[in-house]
């Protein structure tokens, strides 16, 4: 199970930041790259017109089939393995893959498709192409070569999305880089091979190869598509679960996700990633379930303000719940736990604790003041309630949030 | 204990396959290759992802007797369900080398010149795939039939057109791999080409894994509905199996029936925002307990609201009480205002109701409660929906009991595998009066 409340996950964060200017750089350098690359081959003409139709063909239907929220960041593994393969034969694949994605841009900017995706594509498939045109040289060599530059090519687009996703959130770089690279080995070593292969078989079958390759491919791609609607779909149920509360008058409307949503940018605040920060958001958005098994709402729903022995059983029901959801046991044990001092708890527990005060205190209201003063309770009981480190990350959220 | 056609049959195969291994020209041979496509799909088949390719490649690498021993070792090792293991080993891997052999002889007799390469070596291949599938389709349709006593018809079916896609995929890899593997960098290359098959199954594996967890979840909300209002067990999910019924029967696309079962199976998900007291209550209720049971189509419609795989399937968990005269809640809608999927689950909300055993009312039978429905179509349900509903439980029945079976899937590209595999309940319709 990953992040299931992913799609609130900036939530806590109302003012639209400015674009950082690493990202306008990163942009900036696609353009230049992309520009150049049309340039050279607009002058030096393309050696061979069949493969560079064959070949943006092949990309132009992997990027048609793109995969809804992917579990990987590559949302079109196909386009990213055709582009690969061409950069290994052409280096005219720059100006094939800058024309794809130009129009991708375009088609995506009515969707609202990020740029950075295409400018991360112009840039890898320039990286791969430059390295292989001296080391392989287009006429043809060892698999073993080609397996090496594209997986040192997918390597670098992966501290790439990792600098632009920094730049973007302001999470920490390593976090970022390190659920980037935790993907890798699922869509990454099929984009890689799917790339090398293609290559591969062009050189000694022509292009028909590409079709006979590109079909299995592209229904690998089905494959991850169907993957990623059934994980959203089941995501969305889980939330639907944490809503029951909410509807049935324990706690306030949005409670369960903006409590996930600040556990989500807490936990990357304090260096969590992968399976761990989706386990933390998971717990979070359950972390009130427990209160069903409640006669009365609690006013509010604010938990906090109970009695111990209350707390715990509410914790213990939750907990209940959740394992009986199939969720990760991590999940139902953070859930578990929350009644418990801060001290006998996991980092993640401590996290949801605070976040669910904070949430509590502060309520939905925009009003500066009202956080502040809820972080300084937050701050006043950080004796036994509360761990000092984790309200400091909240403070820095919340900090960055208001600015 | 087999039953004695079965006893008869499989030897025969057995046998026949062993004939097939020993038999055929054995000169020129290449063995290394053989013994590397061997190994290849018995690792595949062991680590549970399966590589049908690699038995494609050896049919158009190796002559037929090689091909053949390259799935015998795969065929045995693949991890088998059910009792005798030995004897469906022993079968699995004279089935997989009697087909491999099969598609190995029909490459062979195409011969070389125009069909060495690509694009002739297409023809070749897709007919060498063709004849694998009807040999392994003929030889478990005959397993089907003999050991399993399972109808011919139904068999051949099963048998044939469920792989028949999946295995030209296969071939069109198998078919790379066998190109790279005569290219200059042989089994490298040829593996490489195998990989993102092999990735592919691992995601579909995955994939099952999240639709099991995600009817866990959907499980885990319905329980929390049923043990607070006292339902028998598994109320929603029979609704949820009516919706689809008759979804199905109106001729919905797979896609559609499958967000109606879902929302047949949620539609009382609201009911968690009723106090349990008022929805328990023996007594008759006050107007204003009334009032607050008739909040939770709302309340559920609030909950389900960020599913977008239920689309406007939503709808029928808001709509599931109205009626068609206007007398229902909690808009009081009527005819064609109501949403058709919430007219759709409210026939089969009450068939469900009329039909199992509450703590407070005798269980009817199918073919009463059917008459009941018909009985108060038009008034209060869509007569459409109800027709659909009689033909397709007069012609399938309808087993009221809590199924064993895990819930369907809700995902959408699953749907159609779903629609056909999902049995008809093997139970007759009750004797008519």
């Amino acid at each position: 199970m990953s992040a299931p409340g992913r799609r609130g996950g900036g939530d806590h964060r109302r003012h639209r930041r400015r674009t950082p200017s690493v990202v306008f750089a990163v942009h900036g350098l696609a353009l230049a790259v992309g520009g150049a690359a049309s340039v050279w081959t607009a002058v030096h003409g393309v050696a061979d017109p069949a493969a560079a139709a064959a070949f943006g063909a092949l990309v132009v239907v992997g990027e048609a089939f793109r995969i809804p929220e992917p579990e990987g960041r590559e949302a079109a593994p196909v386009a990213f393995a055709g582009a690969l393969a061409y950069a290994l034969l052409a280096a005219e694949a720059v100006a094939v893959v800058v024309a794809v994605s130009a129009a991708a841009v375009v088609a995506g900017q009515l969707r609202g498709a990020p740029r950075d995706a295409a400018a991360r594509r112009v840039l890898t498939v320039a990286f791969a192409a430059a390295t292989a045109q001296p080391l392989y040289g287009g006429s043809g060599g060892h698999p073993g070569y080609a397996v090496l530059l594209l997986a040192s090519t997918i390597l670098c687009d992966a501290v790439l999305a990792a600098v632009l996703g920094t730049a973007r959130t302001g999470h920490p770089f390593a976090s970022v880089l390190r659920d980037e690279l935790a993907v890798l080995p699922g869509v990454g070593s099929a984009v890689c091979a799917g790339g090398v292969v293609l290559a591969q078989a062009e050189q000694a079958a022509g292009l028909w190869a590409l079709p006979v390759c590109g079909v299995p491919l592209l229904l690998t791609q089905t494959a991850f598509r169907r993957h990623a609607a059934i994980r959203s779909t089941h995501r969305e149920t889980i939330a639907s679960l944490a809503r029951a509360t909410e509807v049935a008058g324990y706690t306030p409307v949005g409670h369960a996700r903006r409590v996930s949503a600040l556990s989500h940018a807490m936990g990357r605040e304090l260096g969590l990633g992968g399976k761990a920060l989706a386990a933390l958001e998971h717990a979070a958005l359950m972390h009130d379930i427990g209160q069903l098994s409640l006669v009365d709402p609690v006013p509010g729903g604010a938990t906090s303000s109970l009695d111990q022995v209350e707390r715990r059983r509410i914790a213990l029901l939750g907990a209940e719940v959740v394992r009986r959801t199939g969720a990760p046991e991590e999940v139902a044990r953070i859930v578990e736990g929350q009644a418990d001092p801060y001290r006998d708890q996991a980092l993640a527990g401590r996290i949801v604790r605070t976040a669910n005060a904070y949430e509590d205190l502060a309520g939905s209201g925009t009003a500066v003041g009202r956080g502040l003063q809820a972080l300084e309770r937050l701050r006043l009981d950080t004796a036994h309630e509360y761990d000092p480190r984790v309200v400091e990350a909240l403070t820095r959220v919340v900090a960055r949030a208001g600015q | 204990m087999l039953p004695a056609a079965a006893r008869v049959y499989i030897p025969v195969v057995v046998v026949s396959a062993c004939g097939a291994l020993v038999t055929g020209p054995r000169e020129g041979t290449p063995w290394a290759t053989a013994a590397v496509l061997a190994v290849l799909y018995a690792a595949g088949e062991r680590t549970g992802a399966s590589l049908p390719p690699v038995l494609f490649a050896a049919a158009l690498l190796l002559p037929p007797g090689a091909a053949a021993l390259v799935a015998v070792p795969g065929g045995l090792l693949a991890p088998v369900r059910g009792e005798p293991r030995p004897v469906r080993r022993v079968w699995h891997a004279a089935q997989l080398a009697l087909a491999t052999a099969a598609a190995a002889q029909v490459r062979t007799a195409f011969g070389d010149g125009p069909f060495a390469r690509l694009p002739g070596l297409l023809v070749p291949a897709l007919a060498a795939v063709l004849a694998f599938c009807l040999f392994s389709a003929a030889l478990t349709a005959g397993v089907l039939v003999t050991a399993e006593r399972t109808a011919p018809s139904a068999a051949w079916r099963e048998a044939l057109l469920e792989p028949l896609a999946p295995h030209l995929t296969y071939g069109l890899v198998g078919l790379m791999a066998a190109v790279l593997w005569q290219g200059p960098y042989g089994a490298v290359a040829a593996v490489l080409a195998l990989l993102p098959t092999h990735i592919a199954r691992w995601v579909v594996g995955q994939a099952r894994r999240e639709r099991a967890a995600h009817q866990a979840t959907v499980r885990a909300l319905v329980q929390a509905v049923e043990i607070k209002d006292r339902y028998t067990r598994g109320h929603s999910e029979r609704v949820g199996r009516a919706s689809a019924l008759i979804a199905r029967e109106i001729g919905l696309p797979p896609e559609r029936v499958e967000a109606l079962r879902l929302a047949g199976i949620l539609h009382d998900i609201g009911k968690l925002g009723v106090p349990t007291r008022v929805l328990r209550k023996d007594s008759p209720l006050t107007p204003e307990e009334r009032r607050i049971i008739e909040l939770h189509p709302g309340y559920g419609h609030e909950m389900v609201r960020g599913i977008a795989f239920l689309d406007d399937a939503r709808t029928a968990i808001l709509h599931h009480h109205e009626r068609l005269d206007g007398s229902g809640y909690p808009y009081g809608l009527a005819g064609e205002a109501i949403p058709s999927s919430a007219r759709l689950v409210a026939v089969a909300d009450a068939f469900d109701a009329m039909t199992s055993t509450r703590a407070y009312q005798a269980t009817r039978g199918v073919d009463d409660a059917l008459g009941e429905l018909r009985r108060c179509a038009g008034s209060h349900f869509d007569p459409l929906m109800v027709q659909a509903l009689i033909r397709a439980v007069r012609r399938e029945g309808w087993n009221p009991a809590v199924t064993a079976d895990e819930p369907e899937s809700f995902a959408p590209a699953q749907a159609r595998r779903h629609a056909r595999r999902e049995a008809p309940a093997r139970r007759t319709p009750e004797p008519r009066p």
